[in-house]
């Protein structure tokens, strides 16, 4: 199964698309780079499209925190979309649309970062 | 019926999807819903997961043994390692404990299963090594054998 990972700048925003599964052993990679992303782009925003994911558990949240920490530093936003309902409890529970946004796909997620496509 | 089965596999993090997959497709057979079969896969991971990082420090050369028993509709797991033990049980278990937050760990990964399981029983003790029992009673079985 593994996990697949696409990045994009849109202006200041990094849109990540997922698919796939989200544990430790894929989060480890998937850290790394998208650090470099980040850097590399003078990105101030994230959208985070979860639309493909079928699988993630808490090292996947810990990798997401970790982006969400680093992106509010930079006075930024972190935004997630399309995440499937398996994934809704997991959430739900670590507590992370109290602090994280939640759009319902990557357009409407883009208007609210004030992007037009 | 009673049915179980036993595996073990070497301490590398390739196996957690092995391992959540192969628990996940011997629990099909009490036919699980789609959520269940989703927590049942993520306390393996988390607890697979744990002895990798935590038991054995991510050394590739150890075993983790998982045992899983099927009877009267309940899942019954126990995730085993024989690394370095947790010191102290119920400060593991509170909710964003982490050890390791230079790894970026979120410190939920008891809290998720104790979330998904009905029953969480820790057995650990430095140096020797740390089992997760857990069981969780499957929705449909509950409804066809109260």
């Amino acid at each position: 199964m593994g996990l697949q990972t696409k990045f994009e700048v849109r202006g200041d925003v990094l849109i990540v698309r997922m698919q796939g599964e989200l544990d430790h052993h894929e989060a480890e990679g998937l850290r790394d780079t998208w650090k470099d992303w980040i850097y590399l782009h003078s990105i101030k925003h994230i959208i985070l499209n979860l639309k493909g994911v079928s699988f993630m558990d808490s090292s996947g949240l810990g990798v997401v925190l970790g982006r969400y920490k680093e992106i509010v530093q930079l006075g930024g936003e972190m935004v997630l979309c399309s995440v499937a309902p398996s994934l809704h409890r997991l959430f739900d529970m670590s507590g992370f649309f109290k602090i994280i946004r939640l759009e319902e796909n990557e357009e409407r997620a883009l208007q609210g970062l004030g992007v037009t496509s | 019926m009673r049915n179980e089965m036993s595996f073990s596999f070497s301490s590398v993090s390739e196996n957690e999807a092995f391992a959540r997959v192969a628990v996940a497709s011997f629990v099909t057979q009490l036919d699980p819903t789609m959520e269940e079969l989703t927590e049942i896969k993520t306390v393996v991971s988390e607890a697979v997961t744990n002895a990798i990082i935590h038991g054995y420090h991510s050394e590739p050369h150890h075993k983790v043994y998982i045992d899983c028993v099927l009877y009267d509709g309940e899942v019954e797991l126990t995730i085993r390692d024989e690394g370095q033990g947790i010191l102290n049980v119920d400060e593991a278990r509170e909710p964003l404990f982490t050890s390791k937050p230079e790894m970026e760990r979120s410190g939920m990964g008891f809290t998720i299963i104790e979330n998904f399981m009905d029953t969480v029983e820790v057995i650990s003790a430095p140096e020797n090594g740390t089992s997760v029992y857990m069981k969780k009673q499957l929705s449909k079985s509950k409804t066809v054998f109260n």
